[in-house]
């Protein structure tokens, strides 16, 4: 027999490893499995910032790597020094900058980003060319992998793969749905 | 009277042997199913080269090759396309895994399986796992316009061998 299948569901339960903003206690995660260098979460990026700042503080957001290194070339660096960063504390600001200039993400824009965000840049740059964090972000690959990323993004609502189109309208509805009625923009 | 040849018939069921087939991999070179005997394969039948980039099924499971790797599995993927058409695509996807061209006599193998749709004259979304002795252990037919994801294939890989589970 030819079995069916449902969407994918979050194997991986969003906890202590993840880059997380918004409350730990709000009704609604938003999880993206996304690609510094794809130009689909590049047009993702504003939209997820815009639907924060709509829903506020009844959305945790969570992003996860999902680097497709053969086909973006400077994917699985940039994932790796958004790490880096988040390894001295400043992770999301390295993750607006990678998606802000998604046009420059060479070795040396990706140092750099490291000295604009006044990060260490000679433990950050240690750190990039020991691959240091290509664990972490493989992990985070093949969470998405088991989870049922086919793509990038990929959003999980609520450990749930979301499968409908992500403008900001659509998802802020989306997303409203899930907490209490009567709540809405 | 309806068109009875385009109802499909389904794709073939677990516990079936794999048909064996022998297709054309790159211009004058072949592949056939048994030269897999003794590993699982994974055959991903797809309905056309140069589908979108980044939501590609095929982009995907090239990402993937090391996790397959990991139970020892064969990816091949089969269309309909002539072998110059898969060697351009494979080149500028950087693929690392064979494309099949179920070219002549068009879709045979695809029907073979069950996994070809008759009125549009391409191969199915389709996905077979086999195991190393060549039978059907999953399989799994998407929507055409469906990336089925990976995760179906490497539950199906593990649940053949979970003491091979490399950590």
């Amino acid at each position: 027999m030819t079995e069916r299948r449902a969407g994918g569901h979050l194997t991986l339960p969003v906890g202590e490893r993840d880059h997380v903003r918004g409350p730990s206690n709000a009704p609604v995660t938003l999880v993206e499995y996304g690609d510094y260098e794809c130009p689909h979460c590049g047009r993702a990026y504003p939209i997820v910032k815009a639907v924060q700042g709509r829903v506020g503080n009844e959305l945790r957001f969570v992003f996860r790597n999902f680097p497709l290194r053969e086909s973006h070339p400077h994917a699985q660096r940039a994932a790796e020094s958004a790490e880096a960063a988040g390894a001295q504390g400043r992770f999301w600001e390295m993750h607006d900058r990678l998606f802000e200039r998604q046009f420059a993400l060479d070795d040396e824009y990706l140092i750099e980003y490291a000295g604009d965000l006044g990060l260490d840049v000679e433990r950050f740059r240690a750190e990039l060319v020991g691959r240091v964090y290509e664990p972490r972000v493989r992990e985070d690959f093949r969470s998405g992998v088991r989870s049922g990323v086919n793509g990038t993004p990929t959003f999980f609502i609520n450990g749930v793969r979301y499968d409908g189109a992500w403008d900001e309208e659509t998802l802020v509805a989306a997303i409203y749905a899930l907490i209490t009625p009567g709540k809405r923009a | 009277m309806t068109d009875t040849h385009r109802v499909a018939t389904g794709a073939l069921p677990v516990g079936t042997p794999a048909p064996d087939f022998t297709l054309g991999s790159a211009p004058g070179q072949t592949i056939s199913l048994h030269d897999y005997r003794g590993r699982p394969v994974i055959l991903a039948f797809y309905p056309a080269d140069w589908s979108p980039v980044c939501g590609d099924q095929l982009t995907l499971y090239n990402e993937v090759l090391e996790e397959f790797a990991r139970y020892g599995a064969q990816l091949l993927g089969v269309s309909v396309d002539g072998v110059w058409c898969h060697a351009e695509f494979a080149q500028r996807r950087n693929l690392h895994f064979p494309l099949l061209s179920d070219f002549e006599p068009k879709g045979e193998v695809s029907r073979r399986y069950g996994a070809y749709r008759e009125g549009e004259g391409v191969s199915e979304r389709a996905l077979f796992v086999l195991d190393s002795d060549g039978i059907i252990r999953w399989s799994y037919v998407s929507p055409l316009s469906v990336n089925p994801g990976a995760d179906g294939i490497l539950q199906a890989l593990e649940a053949l061998a979970p003491q091979s589970t490399a950590t």
